[in-house]
């Protein structure tokens, strides 16, 4: 509760100057600036929070606007129930430009968003509604949103301010708040997470294009009184929302309210004072001040200020004993599965790009509580293999078979949820969010609540024997990188686990910490599958071995047999060098596990010296 | 209809298509070279159409003339527009938060050039008056405008050499590395930073020649940018952001589209044709017609 005192506050400095402002002129600016802080805050949840920028969110502000406008007109139906039917539209004009539209990413999708206000303006204009005038109703003004008090107005804006700071607020802190930071910051590894960005972009598009549709309604009755396709779909609009945000700061509820209070008021003198003599004067001032903005504070007022906050000393976290885990897996509905029976299965998977195989007819299977290797000089299709596995990629052809049942075609975030986690060759964080916040993302897979979700990332990273849990990942070593992935990936209570390349990167303590952490996270009942290509690392750790090379499985089985089968040892070193393995007869790979074969540090058999 | 119908209705398209071409190489060499997406190229063009008007209103120089003319000084404009602004904006960091700081700058400095002109110059349309805007030549039953046929001609001259420039020169040659892959080109020794000056004012030069060619037969006024930027992004998109022959296609496409829209709707309804293009080939083909469909992971 004391969290929405803030916007209490703000409420109560609105209603403040709602009554003690004289002029009708400061009453029309003060409607103004609560309008433009409105409707950018509902191009702030698209954009800011979710990262997807809009250029065409006057849309919504439009649809609003005529919606509410032409009920009047048409059925004489009153402004307070048209602009639910108003916002109705353009949450249902959400959902139609969005299906199609999110498939598209980044500049894609800006550009996209530029042609739906367009279309809807030339639409407009052929209706013939180029001009619509709102009726006077004498009669019944207030029960038709006319009033002669202009603090009526700036009340109506207020309200829908509040609202909609409201609905910013409880975006921030839910778990639909941490899903668009995430597939903000990276979406792959928010998919991975469990995130469903798509209807995670989705939600968040329907939940902006209703406020705009509200203020697009207020906005015709207070300002325009004569709705036209330019004043609701043009540039104008959508660039007042822009500078409003950009000005302000982007991806928090204050920056648009502050981004508004500041630049409209301005505006708003100069076009009253010169706007006679030179009639661009808004225009310029807006472009100059976004200009401005981007070259000395892209970042927007509201995160510079927070930056100037003193920074709170850094506290020097202990490392958290990891000696009492508590892994909790279990997850309502599913099942324990039979130790040593098949929990995956791959099933004559193949997967091209243009003219390479990456993987041609692999078929293995991982076991419930094994640790299964999958090895493989470079560009054996490791990674692709895994990326077919969590649904980042959908095979040519083949199955894969997850506690017997289908699962490639699913989205990687359902495949995460059904309990296959995986991490990274490159870490991949969500870098403006805290260890703690990355952790949560994962734990949202199975939690809906952001306390039951913390607890659970806490206990992920406990487990992990992670703390700095309110650093960003940016100061974290390579070790406790990889460890925050690991714990985001068990947070989302898997028990299957894919690690790509865990031990790279590390030195030799944390090479034993990982290891040591990856057979307690097998021993508490979650399969693993880790992806090495060095085959010393992995050889020790491992029960079970897959051996990759050029795309084909070349074999399968527990360690010591896999490093002696000569098709291992030629796919490693060559077949030149499988004859001199013969020739010394020192019974391959195995006869040295703890020799790196790469490096060559001690022993002849292992030496890189020509061979022959 | 006719077919001789038809054929007016394709030709009229592909002559005003060659004019959306040459502006849209212009934005796709940017794009191609800087990954930015220029809002304010519009304005340029609008720029040189004024540019093409007052050297033909003051020193009475042909407009065909003048829209060349209109390359060194707009040359110079880019190169000074990069090293002034874009050039704080380029470069490392997070790519998507570039991308956004790219583009609200250059919607920005639109945003000043329009209503700066506005200011400057009165919201006023203008024309130029030529002995050949009102003029055809009759090839067969079709008759070909005169200024559209001479601004299409010279479109097409320009983006030929803008073509062998690209392929036939080192520099162009550099400039396309730099586009290609920035950091390997830095390490060959290539100015990338310069090369990104020369992208952004060949670009801004081309689409003012475009605007000089344009105001040969269309009403020069400051907002006229807004209809034209929509239509060149449309182009690029078209073509495969970023794809030089795509943009130059894409341009000749949506005049075709344009036109031959109005054999089926209204004339306020022109522009639903090419919008509805455009949001049909980024669902199907985001890579553009002709741009080669990437997968990453």
């Amino acid at each position: 509760m004391r969290r929405l005192l803030p916007i209490a506050l703000v409420v109560l400095v609105g209603v403040a100057l709602t009554f003690t402002l004289a002029e009708r002129y400061h009453h029309r600016v003060l409607t103004l600036v609560l309008v433009w802080a409105t409707m950018g805050l509902a191009w702030n949840i698209i954009s800011g929070y979710a990262g997807q920028t809009s250029f065409g969110h006057q849309a919504f502000f439009g649809i609003g606007a005529y919606v509410t406008v032409l009920l009047v007109v048409t059925t004489g139906l009153t402004p307070w129930i048209g602009m639910a039917a108003g916002m109705v539209a353009a949450v249902v004009a959400a959902v139609l430009i969005g299906l199609p539209t999110f498939r598209l990413a980044g500049i894609y999708f800006a550009l996209a968003t530029l042609a739906y206000p367009l279309i809807f303006r030339i639409g407009m204009e052929f209706l013939g509604y180029q001009e619509v005038p709102i009726p006077m109703m004498r009669d019944r003004p207030a029960a038709y949103m006319q009033f002669r008090d202009p603090r009526a107005y700036d009340l109506l804006a207020l309200a829908a301010l509040g609202g909609t700071l409201l609905l910013s607020h409880w975006i921030e802190g839910s778990r639909l708040g941490y899903a668009l930071r995430a597939l903000k910051a990276n979406e792959q590894a928010a998919e991975a997470a469990g995130v469903d960005t798509f209807r995670a972009k989705m939600v968040a598009y329907m939940l902006s294009a209703a406020p705009a549709a509200v203020i697009g309604a207020i906005y015709a009755h207070a300002i325009l009184f004569v709705v036209t396709p330019d004043a609701v779909f043009g540039v104008l609009v959508i660039v007042q929302t822009l500078v409003v945000c950009l000005v302000g700061g982007v991806g928090s509820k204050w920056g648009p309210l502050i981004g508004s209070a500041i630049m409209v008021p301005m505006s708003e003198t100069l076009d009253a004072t010169v706007g006679d003599q030179l009639p661009g004067i808004q225009g310029v001032v807006y472009g100059a001040a976004l200009v401005l903005v981007m070259l000395f504070a892209p970042e927007g007022i509201y995160w510079r200020l927070r930056a100037l906050r003193p920074a709170r000393r850094a506290v020097e976290a202990p490392r958290v004993s990891a000696a009492a885990p508590r892994l909790d897996t279990t997850v309502a509905g599913r099942t324990p599965v039979e130790r040593g029976a098949a929990l995956l299965e791959v099933r004559g998977v193949s997967q091209a790009f243009l003219g390479l195989q990456a993987l041609g007819d692999v078929s293995f299977s991982v076991r419930a509580g094994e640790i299964l290797g999958v090895i493989g000089p470079n560009g054996a299709g490791k990674t692709t293999l895994f990326n077919v596995l969590n649904g980042f990629l959908l095979p040519d052809a083949g199955q894969v078979r997850y506690r017997d049942t289908p699962i490639h075609g699913l989205r990687p975030s359902a495949i995460c949820r059904r309990g296959i986690g995986r991490t990274f060759q490159v870490v991949r964080t969500f870098p403006q969010l805290t260890v703690l916040d990355n952790v949560m993302v994962g734990a949202f897979a199975h939690e809906t609540s952001p306390p039951r979700a913390r607890e659970r990332a806490r206990a992920a990273m406990a487990t992990v024997g992670l703390g700095r849990a309110d650093d960003v990942p940016g100061v974290l070593t390579t070790l406790d990188l990889r460890l925050m992935e690991l714990a985001r990936c068990l947070a989302s209570a898997p028990d299957l686990i894919l690690l790509d390349e865990p031990l790279a990167g590390l030195a030799r303590d944390g090479v034993e910490t990982m290891a040591a952490l990856v057979r307690r996270v097998r021993d508490a009942g979650v399969s693993v599958v880790i992806i090495e290509h060095t085959m010393y690392a992995v050889v020790q750790l491992v029960d079970r071995l897959v051996v990759l090379d050029h795309g084909r499985r070349i074999a399968e089985g527990v360690p010591n047999d896999v490093v002696r089968d000569p098709a291992v040892i030629e796919a490693y070193l060559g077949k030149r060098w499988l004859r001199h393995v013969e020739g010394l007869g020192t019974g391959g790979l195995g006869a040295a596990p703890q020799t790196p074969p790469r490096s060559g540090r001690r022993g002849e058999a292992a030496s890189p010296r020509d061979p022959c | 209809m006719s077919a001789s119908d038809l054929a007016q209705y394709v030709v009229t398209g592909l002559l005003v298509g060659g004019v959306y071409a040459l502006m849209s190489i212009g934005l796709a060499l940017i794009f191609g070279v800087m990954r930015v997406v220029n809002f304010a190229q519009g304005d340029f063009m609008m720029l040189g159409m004024y540019l093409t008007y007052f050297l033909a209103v003051v020193s009475g120089v042909d407009p065909l003339l003048g829209a060349l003319l209109t390359i060194p000084p707009f040359f110079l404009v880019g190169v000074s527009v990069h090293r002034a602004l874009l050039v704080r904006v380029t470069g490392g960091g997070d790519p998507q938060r570039l991308m956004d700081a790219q583009l609200i700058l250059t919607l920005g400095l639109s945003l000043i050039i329009t209503n700066g002109t506005t200011m400057l110059l009165t919201p006023m349309p203008r024309g130029i008056k030529t002995a050949y805007a009102t003029q055809a030549f009759a090839v067969g039953p079709v008759l070909l405008n005169q200024a559209r046929a001479y601004a299409f001609l010279l479109a097409l001259v320009l983006a030929g050499v803008v073509y062998v420039f690209l392929t036939r020169t080192d520099l162009g040659k550099a400039l396309r590395a730099a586009a290609d892959d920035p950091e390997a080109a830095g390490y060959q020794g290539i100015d990338v930073r310069a090369m990104h000056g020369l992208a952004f004012g060949v670009g801004l030069a081309l689409v003012a020649a475009a605007g000089g060619l344009l105001a040969t037969y269309h009403p020069i006024e400051p907002t006229v940018a807004v209809n034209f930027i929509v239509l060149m992004f449309v182009a690029v998109v078209l073509g495969g952001l970023g794809s030089i022959p795509g943009a130059f296609a894409g341009g000749l496409l949506i005049g075709l589209v344009q036109s031959l829209t109005l054999l089926v709707l209204p004339f306020q309804l022109q522009n639903v044709g090419v919008f509805l293009t455009f949001l049909l080939v980024l669902y199907l083909r985001p890579q553009g017609l002709f741009g080669q469909r990437l997968r990453a992971v």
